[in-house]
């Protein structure tokens, strides 16, 4: 549903996205995840129509977003970031006047906001459609720019950080309601929290100094964090060579690394991806009579990954930019 | 066209919202009542609207701008202008929709007006045929005033900034022309003359229909919108 190529954008002399190239498929929910500064609102406003990148091409549903800019348009639903409203407005007023904007029949207009209210939780209380924007609370905001966003029934929503600035209760009401979403639209959701898009997606999209850092399930990262297993062990009783020579010689383990503290010796031993090799190391000590002080394994989060290579990146940025300085 | 008039309506119904419409409206109000009621409705004076609108054609100078300022200005600071040009609208219909719907509002302001013309032909007989064409002129010069305000705020997201763009922008066509007329060179005068808005003004407000007024206005009105849409076009690409 949608296709980037090579997208890059400059703000004059600062590199916002640089060469992205990414696929969201039909029905996919997409966590666009990055620290600020990342490029994701930049992205998504490439992909509304809302400014031209400065080079690569992007399509969303099927047309081009340069070429066939008012299909694009009629196609997505799209949510900026701090949801922007007219303040003298009423609720019903907005979103009557944006079913107008997006070609809905007069006739249909009514029924077409009733529809998005009660999907937003806007027809509660009775009143909330007649107030004013500007009395609203984060909250009702947000979900008046999505029923925005949902008006024309589009195939494609981009949302820009819909859980930004909503208390626990409203950020789990609205990860319901993106999940419920999935099922109809193709979603595309913008986030600098981890746990917030591992929750709701279906695949997420990391991006870090207006690059993609890693594209994936949110399973098939967590195995690329994992990697390796790794096992810290601390043991006594002999020599460390020996200890070392062999456990190395335990089917799936690389390598060991070791380093002695006072009279214990830490190991530790990287062995293949998917394999404990606790048992086998504790079983090892028992047969040998080695005595044994720690023993586990370590595993990656993803919220260590996402750490982690936000920090790469940044690091890399910071070098292009003090190069080409 | 339907998206044009959905703009336009939004727009319209801002300036019922909006404080700052009803000050420039009653300020306007009170300043050509001021004129009218010390100037013109005197015994023995001439039962013609001609001064006043002379007077109103100046003020505009000022109170238009004050109008316009917020059409894109207030839309660029507050980020609406993102919902706004992701929908399925072209920037024509964006600003075409808007110069309507300040248009509709300036008329409502002028109609305030017809109230004079209604005192006078109680106590005396007015030309109507001279009110028609002083009101087609009004018309005429405020669809030019308002989208040179509406051009001016696509410049900045500062409605302040944009309604002094637009006061010096109008004050060059309808003061500085006319100073320049007065005291410009050879050929600089002449050309001041065809730039000068009050002189097609003043026919109309004579009672005279000229139709190099007519297109000066509409031309002026036409550049301004033009010029609108390509600056909010380009606000793309930067």
């Amino acid at each position: 549903m949608i296709e980037v190529e090579n997208l890059t954008k400059w703000y004059g002399p600062v590199c916002a996205v640089d060469d992205v190239s990414f696929r969201v498929e039909k029905g996919m929910i997409v966590g666009f995840l990055g620290p600020n500064g990342a490029g994701k609102s930049t992205t998504m406003k490439v992909l509304t129509c809302y400014m031209p990148a400065t080079g690569g091409r992007a399509t969303v549903a099927g047309y081009d977003v340069l070429a066939d800019s008012m299909a694009v348009r009629r196609n997505v639903g799209y949510m900026p970031e701090s949801v922007p409203l007219y303040p003298e407005m009423r609720v019903r007023e907005l979103l009557m006047f944006r079913a107008a904007l997006h070609d809905i029949p007069r006739r249909q207009r009514r029924s077409a906001v009733d529809r998005v209210a009660e999907r937003c939780w806007l027809s509660k209380p009775e009143d909330m459609m007649r107030r004013r924007l500007g009395e609203l609370s984060r909250g009702y905001r947000q979900r008046v720019g999505l029923a925005e966003a949902l008006l024309h029934n589009p195939p494609v929503l981009i949302l820009d950080e819909p859980t930004m600035g909503l208390d626990p209760a409203q950020i789990r009401a609205m990860r319901e309601l993106i999940r419920d979403l999935g099922a109809e639209h193709t979603v595309m959701l913008s986030s600098h929290i981890l746990a917030e898009v591992e929750q709701t997606c279906n695949h997420l999209i990391i991006i870090a100094g207006g690059r993609i850092a890693a594209a994936g399930t949110p399973a098939e990262l967590r195995q690329r964090v994992v990697g390796p297993s790794r096992i810290i062990a601390e043991l006594r009783g002999a020599d460390v060579e020996t200890m070392v020579e062999t456990i190395k010689a335990i089917p799936g383990v690389r390598d060991v690394e070791q380093a002695a503290s006072d009279a214990w010796t830490r190991l530790t031993v990287r062995g293949d991806p998917q394999l404990d090799l606790r048992a086998d190391v504790a079983e090892l000590a028992a047969r040998r009579g080695w005595q044994l002080r720690e023993l586990r394994r370590e595993v990656g989060s993803l919220e260590d990954f996402f750490v982690q290579i936000t920090y790469e990146q940044n690091v890399r940025w910071m070098e292009r930019m003090a190069k080409s300085a | 066209m339907r998206k044009t008039l959905a703009v336009a309506r939004r727009e319209l119904a801002g300036y019922f919202y909006s404080p700052v419409a009803y000050v420039v409206g009653a300020l306007f109000l009170l300043a050509s009542a001021l004129w009218f009621f010390y100037r013109i409705f005197i015994p023995g004076n001439e039962a013609s609207l001609r001064p006043l609108f002379e007077a109103m054609a100046y003020i505009m100078v000022f109170a238009t701008p004050l109008l316009t300022m917020r059409l894109v200005s207030d839309e660029i600071r507050s980020g609406t202008i993102e919902t706004l040009m992701t929908a399925p609208v072209t920037d024509a219909a964006v600003v075409v929709g808007k110069f309507l719907g300040v248009l509709a509002f300036y008329l409502v302001l002028l109609a305030g007006t017809v109230v004079f013309l209604a005192l006078m032909a109680v106590y005396g007989q007015p030309d109507l045929g001279v009110a028609a064409t002083g009101y087609l002129g009004m018309v005429l010069l405020g669809a030019a005033y308002l989208s040179v305000g509406l051009f001016a705020s696509t410049l900045t997201p500062y409605q302040l900034v944009a309604a002094l763009v637009g006061t010096a922008i109008l004050a060059t066509f309808a003061i500085m022309m006319q100073v320049l007329v007065a005291v410009g060179g050879e050929p600089w005068n002449y050309l001041a003359a065809k730039l000068n808005a009050m002189t097609y003004f003043r026919d109309f407000s004579r009672g005279m229909f000229d139709t190099r007024g007519v297109a000066f206005f509409l031309s002026a009105t036409a550049l301004f919108l033009f010029l609108s849409v390509k600056t909010l076009e380009s606000r793309r690409w930067r």
